[in-house]
């Protein structure tokens, strides 16, 4: 019955470290990072236009299309170039908490503010 | 009750400390400015903290002082709003967040965990420093004539109003931040991947539990008081910003990203505290603690619903309705956890063979008054109570039970029970039973009545007060000279007993923790050989069999 | 949770004592070192986040209020320096990561080059930024310093970006005055950026030296892994700040 957790975890990522990710990876994954810059900027110019999907409550399509592009550069960055993608579950635990803190910070702030006008139309 | 102590100690005729151990390891004053080691760390934080402590604390008795009488007599008004600044910053950001993680959470956690060391000594030591540095800037503050906003920078108090030394404090707390964050992400990173073989996550002492998940909050709260208090200085160096409502900024958002991070601090600053008391309580009722796992997972859970409450600071300020409610029902939710520790320390204690030394009986003060100022925290989570009682002394009562009744027992439970462990000597017994005893009357006679008055209707923060106010101030005033007695006796008897004291032993109060397998005071090493956990946390059964094992050797 | 094997694995780590000299004494094996800092480094990067997770707070709450005087005074920033920028905060993720990758393959001259690529790039990245802050000030677009309002009072007497944004129209002064909120939020979020390339740029120069003597080829790669992190950290936060300050009030 004793067993050696913490070696155990070294030992998971130990194997996981000497994955050297190949510098086509590297190179095909700056090219998505060039091409979804000169999409971003490109989209940009261009009027999305914006849905409304309630009263109060639009959606506009270019900044949405200029996040979305944005988050899609950065799982790129953090899956290859900061070798998440071929690490521990730990470490994928540790970028999901500070993606999830973040979001509440943002997220229940918004709760605030968007709320305040409520029942004021 | 069948003992009426656990306490064994060597004896004394022949024990000696041991001559090998951290702090005799090196001499000189910079063996220990340059020191990598946690306990030399912990050893310099609890000096720097309990200065600190005492400056606050000189600060409280002000306050009490000129609450005496009714009128502005002992200072001005302008006088005594720095006066409680500067109480406030200096309890909050230089005592009670560092004081059990940086000091007995420095001290034990490598222990706990079997290891040599914290996983960053040099980590380790830079906290300090930026403690100290912080220290500085807050005492140069004061030197310089004080800031007056209120630990709380409430802008456009802070930004726009006044003219004080907001800036210097500002910093301060940013370094002291940064001090804390790194004491935290050093636990986390220890906790993780330094444990000995055979201690699995579920054979760690509650007191790792309890201050893994106070790192987490410091981790992933104190950054963004750090960027809050940047844009406060920044706003009043380059007069625009996003806060100030002259310049078109929303003070709503300063207070929501200042408590987005103050209201993690306070599990922050209780949860540690509440490690400590696991520890205690197992001990001195020699049972192994009611419900492990979920006293455990009630620190995590605390830590994690305590991200998503912080709007109850604010259900006066002109929030959302929709989103006082959220609030609202989230801040029932933490209470939940909280409670499940009380009562699984409560089914501790019961059949328990119970003995009342000095840790026992802060505990038990500790869950008395923390009991207390959770529940009246429940009042003040509910948006309609809250209305009537925000802002008045209630409030006042409400933190002072959870933070003095609740962590600083704890703090002053903790260190008594690792006092032996620590310098190798115990406290003398009978005088420390009186001081604890002393703190508890102190601080009941001090508090108590704030309830009454914030029920009645006195605002905090003000210099004067309406006379009919004033029997119970005096009531307050009289308990907190009390509870300066009980707070200057430990410095006196524990200082004597460290060349006085009994020789403590290895383990004087037979627990069950690995850092009471070593002697003590500690090796460098802390172990002789890399130990490995072949048993359950609190197995009072295994410590047993072992000195039996112990005895037949000898023999 | 449990691994027998393991038992045998740290006996084996307590039984030889001849450790490679970048091995600290107080962990058991190199690679629990190796593991140790890697989880401090993320730590850290967590701790980053929320760190401008406040800036981005602020900046998305004032956006919505001011909304038109964030639109007019973003017309301001150059998109060509903008983009010029992220890609060459990109390619420096990208010779950044070619680093790590030397380092693990043991190429020290490849290592050293790639090192000092990321170097260059990162001062060219800094160098832009100095052009764009330098052109602000010249407009006087800085809040609090060198602030005036006229390019959003009457957005035609700033004919150079007037010919390319003709549909801005003179906005209210009280409105007008809110643009210097953007910029106070675009100086305190790249320069923010600014800082963590500074010393990310200082580690940098002392890695450069410290490769050339062959530290990082040998097997021990965790600081050159662990530095990787953070500069791709700064590049993302780059990544979000170039399409909310720059782009998304284009069209
Ligand atoms: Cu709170």
């Amino acid at each position: 019955m004793s067993e050696h957790d913490g070696q155990f975890e070294q030992k998971e990522e130990h194997e996981h470290e000497h994955h050297i990710v190949s510098p086509v990876i590297y190179l095909a994954i700056l090219l998505a990072l060039l091409v979804g810059t000169g999409l971003t900027v490109w989209a940009s110019f261009i009027d999305l236009g914006e849905w409304h999907i309630a009263p109060g409550l639009t959606l506009f399509w270019n900044p949405a299309v200029a996040l979305a592009i944005a988050c899609t550069k950065m799982v790129l960055v953090v899956l290859f170039f900061m070798h998440v993608k071929y690490s521990t579950k730990l470490t994928k635990l540790t970028v999901a908490c500070g993606v999830f803190t973040f979001l509440a910070l943002i997220g229940m702030t918004m709760t605030d503010y968007f709320s305040r006008a409520w029942g004021r139309w | 009750m069948s003992a009426a102590t656990i306490v064994s100690l060597p004896d004394q005729s022949t024990a000696r400390i041991p001559k090998m151990n951290f702090l005799t390891k090196e001499n000189g004053l910079l063996s220990w400015l340059l020191t990598g080691d946690h306990k030399r760390i912990a050893t310099l934080y609890l000096i720097s903290i309990t200065f600190f402590f005492f400056i606050g604390g000189s600060l409280a008795g002000l306050i009490r002082l000129e609450l005496l009488t009714p009128q502005t007599s002992l200072m001005a008004a302008d006088t005594y709003n720095k006066v409680f600044t500067m109480h406030g910053v200096i309890m909050v950001f230089l005592f009670l967040v560092p004081s059990v993680p940086a000091t007995i959470g420095n001290f034990v956690i490598p222990m706990m965990v079997g290891a040599k060391d914290l996983a960053l000594p040099k980590v380790n030591l830079l906290s300090w420093y930026l403690y100290i540095i912080a220290g500085f800037m807050v005492i140069y503050t004061m030197a310089a004539g004080g800031v007056d906003t209120g630990w709380t920078f409430t802008s456009p108090l802070s930004t726009h109003y006044l003219n004080t030394h907001v800036i210097s404090t500002g910093l301060a707390i940013f370094v002291a931040g940064f001090s804390s964050i790194f004491t935290g992400l050093n636990f986390i990173v220890t906790i993780h991947k330094m444990r000995c073989p055979g201690m699995t996550w579920f054979r760690l002492p509650l007191f790792v539990w309890a201050n893994y998940a106070a790192s987490i909050l410091m981790v992933l709260g104190t950054p963004v008081l750090a960027i809050t208090l940047v844009l406060v200085v920044l706003e009043r160096t380059v007069h625009i910003g996003v806060f100030d409502p002259a310049y078109g900024g929303d003070p709503i958002l300063f207070q929501h990203l200042f408590w987005f991070y103050s209201h993690p601090a306070v599990y922050i600053m209780i949860l540690p505290g509440m490690g400590v008391i696991s520890e205690v309580i197992s001990t001195f009722s020699r049972k192994r603690v009611f419900g492990y796992t979920a006293v455990a997972f009630s620190s995590v859970a605390i830590a994690v619903f305590g991200f998503f409450v912080w709007a109850h600071h604010m259900f006066i300020m002109g929030i959302s309705n929709y989103a006082a409610l959220v609030f609202s029902l989230l801040t029932m939710l933490v209470a939940v956890p909280s409670a499940i520790k009380i009562f699984n320390w409560a089914f501790t204690l019961y059949k328990g063979s119970i003995t009342f030394e000095t840790p026992m009986l802060y505990a038990f003060g500790f869950m008395g008054l923390f009991t207390i100022g959770g529940m009246t925290g429940v009042f003040l989570g509910s948006t309609g109570t809250d209305i009537h009682l925000t802002e008045t002394y209630f409030i006042v009562a409400h933190f002072h039970f959870v933070m003095v009744g609740g962590m600083l027992m704890a703090f002053l439970s903790g260190i008594h029970f690792w006092w032996p462990k620590w310098t190798g000597r115990m406290y003398p017994e009978k005088i420390s039973q009186f001081a604890a005893v002393v703190t508890f009357i102190g601080f009941n006679f001090t508090f108590f009545p704030q309830f009454i008055l914030g029920t009645l209707g006195m605002p905090r923060r003000y210099a004067a007060y309406p006379p009919e106010f004033q029997a119970l101030n005096v009531f307050s005033t009289a308990g907190a000279t009390i509870l300066g007695v009980g707070y200057l006796l430990p410095v006196l008897y524990l200082t004597w007993s460290l060349k006085y004291g009994a020789i403590a032993g290895n383990n004087p109060w037979q627990a069950t923790g690995l850092e009471w397998q070593t002697q003590s005071p500690p090796l460098t090493e802390n172990f002789l050989e890399t130990p490995i956990m072949d048993h359950e946390a609190y197995d009072y059964e295994w410590l047993e069999q072992q000195q039996q094992k112990e005895v037949a050797s000898v023999g | 949770m449990s691994d027998s094997t393991a038992i045998s694995n740290s006996a084996a780590a307590e039984t030889h004592h001849e450790h490679p000299p970048y091995q600290r004494h107080h962990f058991e094996t190199v690679e629990q070192q190796a593991d140790t800092t890697n989880f401090a480094m993320w730590l850290f990067l967590l701790t980053e986040v929320m760190f401008f997770g406040g800036l981005f707070t602020s900046y998305l709450i004032m956006r919505n209020w001011y909304y038109p005087a964030f639109v007019e005074a973003s017309h301001q920033l150059n998109i060509g320096w903008g983009t010029a920028n992220t890609a060459v905060l990109i390619m420096s993720s990208f010779t950044m990561a070619m680093g790590v990758w030397s380092a693990e393959t043991r190429r020290k001259g490849a290592l050293v080059l790639c090192l000092s690529l990321t170097f260059v790039l990162g001062l060219a990245f800094l160098g832009i930024k100095t052009i764009e802050y330098h052109e602000k000030w010249e407009k006087h677009h800085v809040p609090g310093l060198n602030w005036s309002d006229a390019s959003f009072l009457n957005p035609a007497s700033d004919p150079e970006v007037h010919k390319d944004y003709p549909g801005d129209q003179p906005l209210a002064p009280d409105m007008a005055q809110k643009a210097q909120m953007y910029f106070f939020l675009y100086f305190a979020m790249t320069g923010m950026h600014a800082l963590h390339m500074i010393i990310g740029i200082s580690i940098l120069g002392f890695m450069i030296v410290r490769a050339r003597a062959g530290a990082y080829t040998t097997g021990h790669v965790t600081y050159v892994e662990n530095f990787g992190l953070y500069w791709h950290f700064v590049d993302i936060i780059w990544i979000f700040l170039f399409p909310l300050l720059y782009l998304i009030s284009r069209h």
